[in-house]
């Protein structure tokens, strides 16, 4: 059954020819929309995570549900496929299931509205947004639990339902709703601005329609596609090789001891079309750590990473999905069987980019190839009563390395994801009960290379109630890769400080630490892997490094340089250092993983203070 | 006699306006700027009015001034070298800069981050902690800071000290102790503390903008003092200096020595309140302004003849928690370059742009890449045929020729690239009006649109088509409306405190009273530049948001209604401009966030004088006919001389309205009637 749209004049919208500036203007225009849509919820979310770190994506769609302008890629062709009932003018449509919307989100906590944008009774596109909740009800606050085995661990699930209908607001469903989740107000008020920002781009569309006609702005919507469409078509022959590549990563463990889990893809060409098949993957884990890929989101990242190199100023859209075939296996990590749990799924996500970023490389490893970078998002929580026996539950978004990269050193502790940024910790601290006593970047987790690889964050999280914590993070058994001779970067890690004095690392993946008043976390993030040979840096550029401690004395060495007792370069030490060092290495490898997964697996009790997780032991699940 | 003196210091040209403050009598004056010390420039400008109009420049008792060395200092990366001290373990705070990388999906790969203003090498971390409510965790360890200063102090770098410690917004003991035992060991550099610059929240903002503070401050001082004395020597002792401020308020000269940090915008906001000036006297007070130049283009909003201040203020890739007149710009002027991008055929403008040098191909300076510039020549806009005012020739051939490449690329004809060049740059500068209007929740079609600046008056009328905001209003000369802004704005200063208080459990008394203790201060302030209690009025801020959004609203008011409503006034006029805004309220949850008192001086407004020379006919304003391409086709058109124009004529389109900087383009179904006070208002002809 398919979605059926009402309208009270069905005058069918008809393709005529539009000059090219004035698809120009509307492309324009279209653009301003879309960041208008920012705007509006940026200003009136109230959840940090949405308005201070932008977890959030907005979306134009043409009448068809393509993806005019936006981020991720549209999936309300397949969901109006799926979506058995009548939409109308007023209509608002809100889900977060993902097994419901093709995994539009992929997690339960990610809530999207949808908009019909209708105009004297005709439909005519569509607005749609999603926006990371702090909530989402289920085992543990934050909605997100490590060991969750199905979804219905997760919190609520919301079918496909109207928010609205005609225009008036189902409020009996909303306090259904919002009475699942721990933190109801911000919920209320970031579901709000989500429907504001769509609402705001379809008032837009409508203006558009009235100042240059319905036809004119229907007909200028598949142009900017087939715009998209004929510039990924050149770059599809220009990167992509007939000859398939293949590309193998791992995310480290599931949370519950089983791990690594491995992502295997292989891209080639055939004619114009691009191939990318994750035949190989691991099957589904047992954990949330599973990410349910929708294969057109997949072409996003990917159309997205390229398209830059043609015309930076174009606006992207959908309009090249039929130049790219996806295969991903059913019942793999990538596309699990329902109801296996999906909460977890930032850190597959993350490393999809590390693939990514990989196989469009390394058919040009010096102008293209990035060394590896993303952990994924590593998440904090931390909930409890405070000293006024107010209920409190924080969500941070952690940071580390950006990678060494073609065009340079990659920068220190900065995000990986567009829009993201930190939230001041003067703001956490006078809102959360607790202090963060440090803030700062670790020296040497860079990758050295020709280009250093940005340096992970410390950051030191004092708890000033008792309460609980939960940790989410990734890159804490295989490394962060160095290429073309780059060094691998720092792993992560996370030690707390008792109050009592007692030192304990934590996994990467914890959820329920008890933590009391003046415990101390240390939060430590990956760092990114250097680019190109560290041994012919500039040796300036390392002391300049050494004297921002960025890089120590001895972490130098690492590129070869000697730097003297009164904070100079020991130039002769350097060269011979350098000269003995290069005879003494084997051929570069394209990419330095850090070792063999089964070397790095004995290794990691003692390097990282934990347990090896142990090969995972797959379960065939019933698709 | 009294007199005023406005002076605006732009990249080409000081420009300056002498008004008579009993008569209201003017006199301008256009001299070159000297780059290399602006201050020379403004003094051969003061001899060359003084000299014209006759007038004894020791009349002249005050100097109003509008600068952009901060700006440059700024743009040209020539600031200071800074020192920076913060907490302990915050010492990372500029370098992961909130950890943001521009760009969207993948926009990482390309991202190249910018020198810090305060290198890595020049911080030192202080150990010394106050907690979130103000309480002291970690006392200062006064002699550890004294022996690192010491050592920083030994690299002989430090031009300028920046100290910013976190929580200082809440209580800066620590940093003012830290400021006492910086000055006895950089006893000649200026120190900068960020509960002094912007008492607010936010580590990384705050210790940008005292950074940015230390970063211009001594150019700024410098360039300050030494015009003080200038203008001491040639104008009598105590001659009253005053800066223009970012957010549209005069500084006194002390006070913007200081804090310069609050003059990045001195330039705009001069142009900004020029408009508001012409256009409050024409009886215009909701103005949307739209400054276009060579390379940008700056619009504002102004309603009810105030333009709005927004607490950011951003100069090229800097932005710093500084008030400013909320100026938007967008990289689209006259000289921006337009091409096609091979693949997808698109036609794009800007940002790129040939600057000066090489200038648009018209010029003949070895430009030939198309500019907007160009357009408006192969158009007609410019003409080719006949010298207005400026004295640079224009080649229409080469600009045909480099517009002939979009057209080629494009496959289209001339005339359809050049038009389509104007339409593009157009709908760039309409999407800035658009940021301050409607994403304000302000309507266009409820403001006057004004244009000026080089390349306004050219593409006024066309921008108001699309935004349907009437009359389009060019004032006169406007090249001197930034002296004009200068010469009439009134000395103002502020204090301010983070509150961070809910409403709900605030009494009206306590409001009031803290409200009552910065208002003193800010009134002191005033009182040191010479300024009586009697000719001060002081009005208040309140920033409220509902507890948790990010957002926030300023909300004004004057002791007076404060006294009349209380605490309810704050959050009512919250509700309703936050209702405006997003369509919707909450009925609790109000938080202030911040409160401020603003002492101003009441000094009376010049008197004011209306131009023109009545005895011209239409007729005798004509400099030639000329023929422009606009909407598809040839029009013929009239070329008039703004000099001769007068209040009462009406010019009818299509017409071009030539002067000495500025050129103004009436298109076909539009008059332009000039008023009393000299302004064109372009206005539809049914």
């Amino acid at each position: 059954m398919t979605a059926r749209l009402i309208e009270t004049n069905t005058k069918p919208l008809e393709k005529i020819d539009v000059d090219g500036v004035t698809v120009d203007i509307i492309e324009n225009a279209l653009r301003n929309a879309r960041e208008e849509m920012d705007a509006v919820l940026f200003r009136t979310a109230m959840s940090p995570g949405i308005r201070e770190q932008g977890d959030c994506f907005p979306m134009i769609a043409n009448k068809r549900g393509k993806m005019v302008v936006g981020q991720f890629g549209s999936f309300i062709g397949p969901f109006l496929e799926a979506y058995d009932a009548e939409i109308e003018e007023g209509d608002v449509i809100l889900t977060n299931d993902p097994y419901m919307c093709n995994a539009a989100v992929s997690h339960l906590p990610d809530w999207v509205v949808l908009v019909p944008v209708f105009k004297n009774g005709r439909h005519i596109a569509w607005s749609a947004m999603f926006g990371h909740m702090s909530d989402n009800g289920g085992m543990v606050p934050g909605s997100i639990p490590i060991e969750a085995t199905t979804i219905y661990q997760e919190g609520i699930r919301i079918p496909p339902t109207k928010l609205y209908k005609k225009g008036v607001l189902q409020s009996d469903l909303l306090e259904l709703i919002l009475h699942n989740v721990r933190t109801p107000q911000w919920n209320r008020f970031d579901l709000n601005a989500l429907v504001a920002a769509c609402n705001t781009a379809a008032k837009r569309c409508v203006e558009l329609a009235d100042r240059f006609g319905d036809d004119v702005l229907y007909s200028t919507m598949d142009i900017m596609l087939q715009r998209n469409f004929d510039a990924m078509k050149h770059i599809i022959q220009m990167f992509i090789p007939e000859e398939p590549r293949e590309f193998v990563d791992y995310i480290c463990d599931d949370g519950m001891g089983m791990g690594p889990y491995k992502i295997k893809c292989k891209m080639w060409r055939e004619g114009s079309i691009a191939h990318f098949d994750f035949d190989g993957t691991d099957p589904q884990a047992q954990s949330s750590v599973n990410f349910y890929l929708n294969e057109d989101m997949f072409k996003m990242f990917f159309g997205s990473f390229t398209i830059n190199v043609v015309d930076p100023q174009i606006v992207f859209n959908d309009g090249f999905y039929d130049l790219v075939k996806v295969n991903i296996p059913q019942g793999t990590l990538l596309k699990p069987n329902f109801p296996a749990a999906l909460s977890g799924r930032t850190h597959a996500l993350g490393r999809i980019f590390d693939v990514l970023g990989a196989l469009l490389g390394m058919g040009a490893p010096e102008d293209m190839l990035n060394a590896a970078g993303f952990s994924d998002s590593p998440h904090l929580f931390y909930s409890g009563y405070d000293d006024n026996g107010e209920w409190f539950q924080l969500f941070q978004i952690g940071f580390g390395g950006v990678p060494g990269r073609p065009v340079g050193d990659g920068p220190d502790g900065h995000s990986l994801w567009p829009g993201f940024t930190n939230v001041p910790n003067e703001f956490i601290e006078s809102y959360f009960p607790l202090r963060i006593e440090r803030y700062e970047t670790i020296p040497d987790s860079g990758g050295a290379g020709l280009h250093r690889g940005g340096n992970g964050l410390s950051v030191a999280y004092r708890f000033l109630c008792d309460g609980d914590i939960g940790i989410h993070d990734e890159r804490w058994l295989t490394y962060p890769w160095g290429v073309l001779g780059g060094d691998t970067g720092l792993r992560s890690t996370k030690r707390i400080v008792r109050a009592d004095g007692s030192e304990q690392w934590l996994p990467a993946k914890a959820e329920g630490i008890k933590v009391k008043k003046g415990d101390l976390l240390y939060f430590n993030t990956w760092g990114g892997g250097g680019w190109g040979d560290p041994y012919n840096r500039d040796p300036q550029l390392v002391m300049d490094d050494v004297n921002r401690r960025l890089v120590t004395s001895q972490g130098a060495l690492r590129y070869g340089v000697v730097i003297t007792d009164n904070g100079t370069v020991d130039l002769d030490a350097t060269s011979a250092l350098r000269a003995d060092l290069k005879s003494k290495r084997e051929d570069i490898p394209m990419f330095n993983h850090g070792g063999e997964l089964e070397d790095i697996r004995a290794r990691c009790e003692a390097e990282t203070h934990l347990p090896a997780p142990v090969q995972p032991e797959f379960v065939v699940a019933r698709a | 006699m009294a007199y005023r003196l406005g002076v605006d210091v732009g990249g080409t040209f000081t420009d300056l306006l002498l008004i008579n403050e009993e008569s209201g009598a003017t006199f301008t004056a256009k001299v070159l700027s000297t780059p290399e010390d602006s201050s020379i420039g403004v003094l051969n400008g003061i001899a060359r009015i003084c000299d014209e109009s006759g007038v004894n420049p020791r009349d002249v008792n005050r100097v109003m001034h509008g600068t952009t060395v901060a700006t440059n200092a700024v743009l040209t990366g020539k600031g200071a070298r800074v020192g920076l001290v913060t907490t302990a373990g915050y010492e990372s705070t500029l370098q992961v800069a909130r950890s943001f990388c521009p760009g969207g999906l993948g926009g990482w790969v390309s991202f190249v981050k910018k020198p810090l203003l305060a290198s890595l090498e020049l911080t030192i971390g202080a150990s010394e902690r106050m907690g979130a409510n103000g309480e002291v965790v970690r006392e200062l360890d006064e002699a550890r800071f004294r022996e690192d200063l010491i050592a920083l102090k030994s690299k002989d770098e430090v031009e300028a000290l920046t100290i910013c410690f976190i929580n200082a917004y809440i209580n800066n003991a620590h940093e003012r102790r830290a400021q006492e035992i910086a000055a006895e060991i950089f006893a000649d550099i200026p120190i900068s503390i960020s509960s002094d610059v912007v008492p607010e929240m936010q580590e990384y903002e705050r210790t940008e903008t005292t950074v940015v503070n230390s970063y211009v401050r001594p150019q700024v001082s410098k360039y300050v003092s030494n015009m003080q004395a200038a203008l001491d020597d040639k104008m009598g002792e105590g001659t009253q200096l005053s800066i223009l401020r970012s957010d549209g308020g005069l500084a006194s000269a002390r006070a913007a020595g200081e804090s310069p940090v609050n003059l990045l915008m001195s330039g705009p906001a001069g142009g900004v309140s020029g408009a508001a000036y012409f256009c409050g006297r024409a009886g215009f007070q909701n103005i949307l302004t739209f400054d276009m130049g060579g390379t940008s283009t700056d619009v504002a909003l102004i309603q009810n003849s105030i333009a709005r201040v927004r607490r950011e203020t951003i100069v090229g890739d800097v932005r710093v928690r500084a008030p400013s007149v909320d100026v938007r710009t967008v990289g689209a002027g006259g000289g921006s370059i337009a091409f096609v991008p091979e693949l997808t055929k698109a036609l794009r403008v800007g940002p790129e742009s040939a600057g000066a040098v090489p200038g648009p191909a018209c010029y003949m300076k070895g430009g030939e890449l198309p500019t907007v510039c160009d357009a408006n020549v192969v158009l007609g806009y410019l003409p080719s045929d006949v010298q207005l005012g400026g004295s640079m020739e224009i080649n229409r051939e080469a600009s045909v020729a480099a517009v002939q490449q979009i057209a080629d690329a494009c496959g289209i004809e001339l005339m359809e690239a050049a038009e389509g060049i104007i339409k593009i740059v157009n709908e760039s500068m309409f999407g800035a009006l658009r940021l301050v209007s409607v994403e304000q929740g302000y309507d266009p079609r409820d403001f006057a649109l004004v244009g000026f600046g080089g390349a306004g008056p050219l593409h006024a009328n066309a921008l108001a088509i699309l935004s349907d905001s009437w009359p389009v209003i060019v004032p006169p000369g406007p090249g001197v409306l930034c002296a004009y802004g200068d010469a009439t704005t009134q000395v103002q200063d502020e204090t301010a405190r983070t509150y961070l208080t809910m409403t709900a459990g605030l009494s009206d008394e306590t409001l009031s009273a803290d409200l009552e203790e910065l208002a003193s201060k800010a009134a002191d302030s005033l009182l040191a530049d010479g300024i009586k209690t009697a000719d001060q009025r002081i009005s208040y801020q309140a920033d409220l948001r509902y507890a948790g959004q990010a957002f926030q609203i300023t909300v004004d008011f004057t002791p007076e209604e404060l006294a009349a409503r209380g605490v309810a006034l704050l959050t009512e006029t919250f509700d309703a401009e936050h209702e405006q805004l997003f369509t919707f309220k909450l009925d609790d949850g109000h938080e202030i966030l911040m409160i401020r008192a603003v002492a101003r001086a009441t000094a009376k407004a010049p008197a004011e004088q209306t131009v023109g020379d009545a005895s011209a006919s239409l007729e005798g304003c004509v400099v030639q006919d000329t023929e422009f391409y606009y909407d598809g086709s040839w029009h013929k058109a009239t070329i008039y001389d703004r000099s001769k124009l007068h209040a009462g004529l009406v010019v009818p389109g299509p017409a071009i309205v030539g002067e000495m900087d500025s050129t103004t383009v009436i298109l076909p179904g539009f008059v332009a009637t000039i008023d009393e006070v000299g302004n064109l208002l372009i206005n539809s002809a049914r």
